[in-house]
């Protein structure tokens, strides 16, 4: 996984909250069998005035003007400002797929839905969750000030400012052990496979339906 | 020291190791797979040359992407060739890596969430996990069950475990007796409704209380499936007389004396009498009514004698544009009355309200009635070919058909649309499913959420009715 240490970037702020993993990615684009390529179709319906299908030019679309990663301004922004219980439903991973693959690194929000907030980790893009003051504050800066950048620092768990006012954000050790060193989980899970066999004998002894059912 | 959650206790049989920076190994007896979100866990495998931890934990079958007509044409019958394609490729995983997989033309073969139960997969106490939210379905039996991203489908695949932080314990109550014609899907709309989207973030979610206690497996299963919809990616309910009964005889159930010591062990799956939860919510079984959603998240619902909420009464900014926004998309107007919203489409199935039991609610709500001229479409989409099969054996297909609804083929369908199935453009569904979103039926689609029954009731008025009304 690439690591993430630092992120420096242009904010795009998308004022809406709730906002579901069907919105991130609609279902049609699930269909494929890559990790790849979902970035032109990310927020796809309010992204573009027509249906998308898969394998489509989507150059060729009608954008809708009044989404907000249509302005010109946003152009290239790389993280998103967003409002609470952000990628909500679905289990979809394409929703971390097709930001990153669109070109997002970070996603800061008051909220996130559990699933969508753990898989972002497991592909090098952070979410960070800050109080809602302090949101609408990043949001009101944004709007006002074209060309508005936020650095993130993982290492040292703060979002800085232009003007340098620096706010600190909580995330887990383990997750961020592995996303500053771009660490594979299963790799550092099968470091204890001793011990996962150790449970799974144990188990086949103390409850022997749970294994062979399936054969 | 206080007694163990049902949460608490299942997460302690399967802790494997406890991480000092918080984060624990938990190990995972079930995985259940299905097309979409399992390619990229496969292909992960073999990039990093890794084999299954276990075989036999896993159980495959196609649902999203399958057609729900001419199913004895097999994959052949898939017409759009990007979903043959991942239909095509979990068989070719499944059949490389020695996993047992229900193929489309398997007699077994069905929406994941339903096939699991039915054969005896999903059994108390196991952890449960499959790529997709509404696993938290299986919660339903005493399980520790929820959805993963493909990223630790393949890190279940590859160790058998994955890696998690504890949730908080949160209990939701539903006391007292459910009225007539009220089912288990409008007490987990109620609840959504009260608790809201993100109501239950961070918590796994125990069902408790007498109407609970009363509900079956089924009515069970539904309201754990859509605990997601709250926000919780788990979601339970205690073992007791009718889990165990449900279970029994099934075909991945145990025989005989481990059948007698796993008995032994599931009865002591649920919440010590002085568990202590983190946050409870109570809900009065009496004072819900058949619930209807009218906006695009599921936490906006109504009871069916309610009306559409005007906007301009909201007073919080964020909820007032988001009512807006939603009137907007569904093109309904603030104050419209609930029954007077017209239909275009009806759709019982997906894995909230495909079983056996939800199709006999819909059934004896459409026994010798007619559907509506004025609706395009109204369909039955059974959760599996065993469903379907008894469903069948029970004459319900007849029952259906006779009304005038469409009797199909088991999958996802028109839950999520990957299929052929879908809503056009602007069109309103009174749908037996679990996501309201925009979209999410089909590009520009309206969906409602509803119990089997008031979708039954709504097909043959052409629009909401109170689905008591037809039930005398």
């Amino acid at each position: 996984m690439r690591a993430f240490t630092q992120h420096q970037g242009l904010v795009a702020p998308m004022d809406r909250s709730n906002v579901d993993t069907d919105m991130i990615i609609p279902k049609q684009f699930l269909k494929s069998i890559k990790r790849t390529g979902f970035g032109p179709n990310l927020f796809d319906e309010l992204r573009y005035l027509d249906e998308g299908q898969p394998d489509q030019d989507s150059s060729q679309r009608p954008l809708n003007p009044d989404f907000v990663l249509n302005q010109p301004r946003y152009k290239n922004a790389s993280v998103l400002l967003a409002r609470s219980n952000f990628g909500c439903g679905s289990s979809r991973e394409h929703a971390p797929w097709a930001l990153d693959d669109y070109g997002f690194r970070v996603i800061i929000a008051p909220s996130f839905a559990d699933i969508f907030y753990n898989n972002c980790f497991k592909n090098g893009l952070l979410p960070i969750v800050l109080e809602a003051n302090i949101m609408e504050k990043l949001f009101q800066e944004a709007e006002a000030a074209e060309g508005y950048e936020l650095t993130v620092d993982l290492q040292a768990k703060t979002v800085i400012t232009p003007s340098g006012e620096s706010f600190s954000f909580d995330v887990d050790d383990f997750r961020r052990h592995c996303l500053l060193n771009g660490l594979d989980d299963i790799g550092v899970t099968l470091e204890d496979a001793e011990r996962i066999k150790s449970y799974e004998d144990q188990r086949r002894e103390t409850a022997p339906w749970l294994f062979g059912a399936g054969q | 020291m206080a007694g163990k959650t049902l949460y608490d206790k299942l997460w302690d049989d399967h802790l494997v190791k406890q991480r000092d920076d918080g984060s624990a190994l938990i190990y995972i007896d079930r995985q259940l797979l299905h097309e979409v979100t399992s390619p990229q866990a496969f292909e992960g495998l073999r990039l990093a040359n890794r084999k299954p931890w276990r075989i036999d934990a896993n159980l495959a079958t196609p649902d999203h992407n399958v057609p729900t007509t001419d199913r004895a044409k097999g994959i052949e019958g898939i017409v759009d060739p990007v979903s043959r394609i991942q239909v095509e490729t979990l068989g070719k995983n499944c059949d490389e890596f020695g996993i047992l997989e229900f193929k489309i033309m398997d007699k077994r073969q069905g929406i994941v969430h339903v096939i699991g139960p039915e054969q005896g997969a999903t059994l108390p106490g196991m952890t449960i996990v499959c790529g997709d939210s509404h696993t938290s379905t299986h919660g339903a039996f005493g399980c520790l069950a929820h959805g993963i991203g493909t990223s630790e489908v393949e890190h279940v695949l590859a160790t058998q475990c994955l890696v998690q932080q504890k949730m908080k314990n949160m209990l939701v109550k539903v006391d007292g007796q459910l009225g007539k014609g009220v089912t288990g899907k409008d007490v987990v709309l109620a609840i959504i409704a009260k608790i809201g989207t993100a109501g239950g973030t961070g918590h796994a979610i125990e069902f408790g209380g007498e109407a609970i206690q009363n509900l079956s497996m089924e009515g069970r299963m539904t309201i754990c499936n859509m605990a997601i919809e709250a926000g919780a990616r788990v979601g339970m309910v205690a073992v007791d007389g009718t889990t165990i009964e449900y279970v029994k005889g099934r075909p991945f159930s145990p025989k005989g004396e481990s059948w007698d010591a796993a008995v032994k062990y599931w009865r002591t799956l649920h919440s010590d009498l002085d568990a202590v939860f983190d946050k409870t919510v109570e809900l009065d079984a009496a004072d819900i009514l058949p619930q209807v959603s009218w906006g695009t998240s599921p936490e906006m619902v109504v009871g069916i004698n309610g009306h559409v909420p005007d906007p301009a009464k909201e007073e919080d900014p964020i909820k007032r544009e988001g009512i807006e926004r939603a009137l907007k998309y569904m093109g309904l107007q603030p104050n419209q009355a609930i029954t007077d919203i017209k239909l275009d489409r009806v759709f019982i199935g997906s894995c909230t309200n495909s079983r056996i039991e939800d199709l006999r609610e819909a059934a004896v709500v459409v026994k010798g009635r007619k559907v509506a001229d004025s609706l395009m479409q109204a369909m039955v989409v059974p959760g599996s070919g065993l469903v379907k099969a008894q469903a069948e054996a029970e004459g319900l297909d007849q029952i259906f058909i006779e009304a005038g609804l469409e009797w199909r083929d088991p999958g996802c369908s028109m839950c999520l649309a990957m299929n052929a199935d879908k809503l056009g453009q602007g069109e309103h569904c009174a749908s037996t499913s679990n996501r309201n979103f925009e979209g999410r039926q089909g590009f520009g689609g309206r969906t409602h959420l509803v119990s089997p029954a008031m979708a039954a009731a709504a097909a043959i008025a052409g629009h909401f009715v109170d689905v008591r009304e037809l039930l005398n």
